[in-house]
């Protein structure tokens, strides 16, 4: 009973309000902002500064702790998607199991399709494209606005800036086209 | 720093339990195929503008002691914040995830996201690099 309880997927009203107290939390406790996308460039200004003036500053001093944060999150991510995995398929709508399979995505157990994100797929051209580009994409976008779905979308809303609201939206927007044009054609064949 | 690592192990434990490092989570959102990121992400908004009020009103101090203050963030032209998060759009819906989930699906076992993890890494150096050229 217990058991089955723990690995359980949470449902929306668990899971939203939760997300919203590590934002509150994290303020709490040191007066920090949660954001995660700043780590990318802590790891940059940690590792390859070079002599790129944005990644010249103390990123212990400013940035340790969220680097310390995501470490967490790794770990996290272990025990919620391994020790404490769902067995069940995830139960997204009809609508999108329908959806998904015009993309040749028939299989929703895990947390991705395993058909799609493997070591063979990255060595693919579409499979490299789709996660390479995606991510350099990310990374890219996320620094330029100066925010991702943590910093922006949550901290930034709730603290209604509207800065935020406006990237938001732009994501979204972006989001959507991205996997609607962009997705069939780099997924395997 | 401690606490911080905590706060992490919590929050990489709601994203996989909440289902939001799944990839069919995403993409079922951004084809407007179902709620469940919506709510999640409305009632997220709520209970963080909720607490920000709160520490705000009362001007708490946190427990390192500083007072607590969220910087606003400068609007300048605002070409970086519609670009910016349309390239970030399009690399969370190719992909599936954005950052904090890309890190958590590492632990859970799907090394291949290491990769996508260093490729965002680039990007925001390739940023750093062109900066300066760029409008903000």
């Amino acid at each position: 009973m217990i058991e089955e309880l723990l690995h359980r997927s949470w449902p929306w009203y668990v899971t939203g309000p939760l997300l919203g107290l590590v934002a509150v939390g994290l303020l709490a406790i040191g007066n920090k902002q949660f954001g995660v996308s700043s780590n990318l460039r802590h790891l940059c200004a940690a590792f390859l500064p070079g002599n790129v003036a944005y990644f010249k500053y103390d990123w212990r001093r400013t940035g340790l702790w969220n680097l310390v944060f995501i470490l967490g999150v790794v770990v996290g991510g272990f025990v919620g998607g391994v020790l404490l995995a769902n067995a069940q398929p995830v139960a997204i709508t009809a609508a999108a199991q329908v959806s998904l399979a015009t993309l040749g995505v028939r299989d929703s157990s895990g947390l991705v399709p395993r058909r799609l994100f493997n070591w063979h797929v990255l060595l693919t051209l579409r499979g490299f494209l789709m996660m390479v580009g995606g991510g350099f994409l990310i990374g890219f976008g996320t620094a330029y606005a100066g925010g991702c779905t943590s910093g922006h979308g949550i901290t930034g809303l709730a603290d209604l800036q509207l800065p935020s609201l406006i990237t938001v939206i732009s994501f979204f927007a972006a989001g959507a086209a991205a996997s609607f044009l962009l997705l069939p054609l780099l997924v395997p064949r | 720093m401690t606490a911080y690592f905590v706060m992490g192990v919590f929050f990489g434990i709601v994203l996989t339990k909440g289902e939001l490092v799944s990839w069919f989570r995403i993409e079922e959102a951004l084809r407007f195929k179902g709620l469940y990121l919506y709510l999640v992400f409305a009632s997220a908004v709520a209970v963080a503008a909720a607490g920000f009020a709160l520490l705000k009103r009362r001007r708490a101090r946190s427990l390192t002691g500083e007072p607590i203050a969220i910087p606003p963030k400068v609007m300048g032209s605002g070409v970086r914040y519609v670009v910016g998060g349309a390239l970030f759009g399009l690399g969370w819906g190719i992909v599936g995830a954005c950052p904090g989930p890309l890190f958590a699906l590492v632990g859970a076992g799907v090394g291949v996201m290491a990769v996508v993890c260093l490729a965002a890494v680039a990007g925001t150096w390739t940023y750093g690099y062109l900066r300066p050229r760029l409008p903000h």
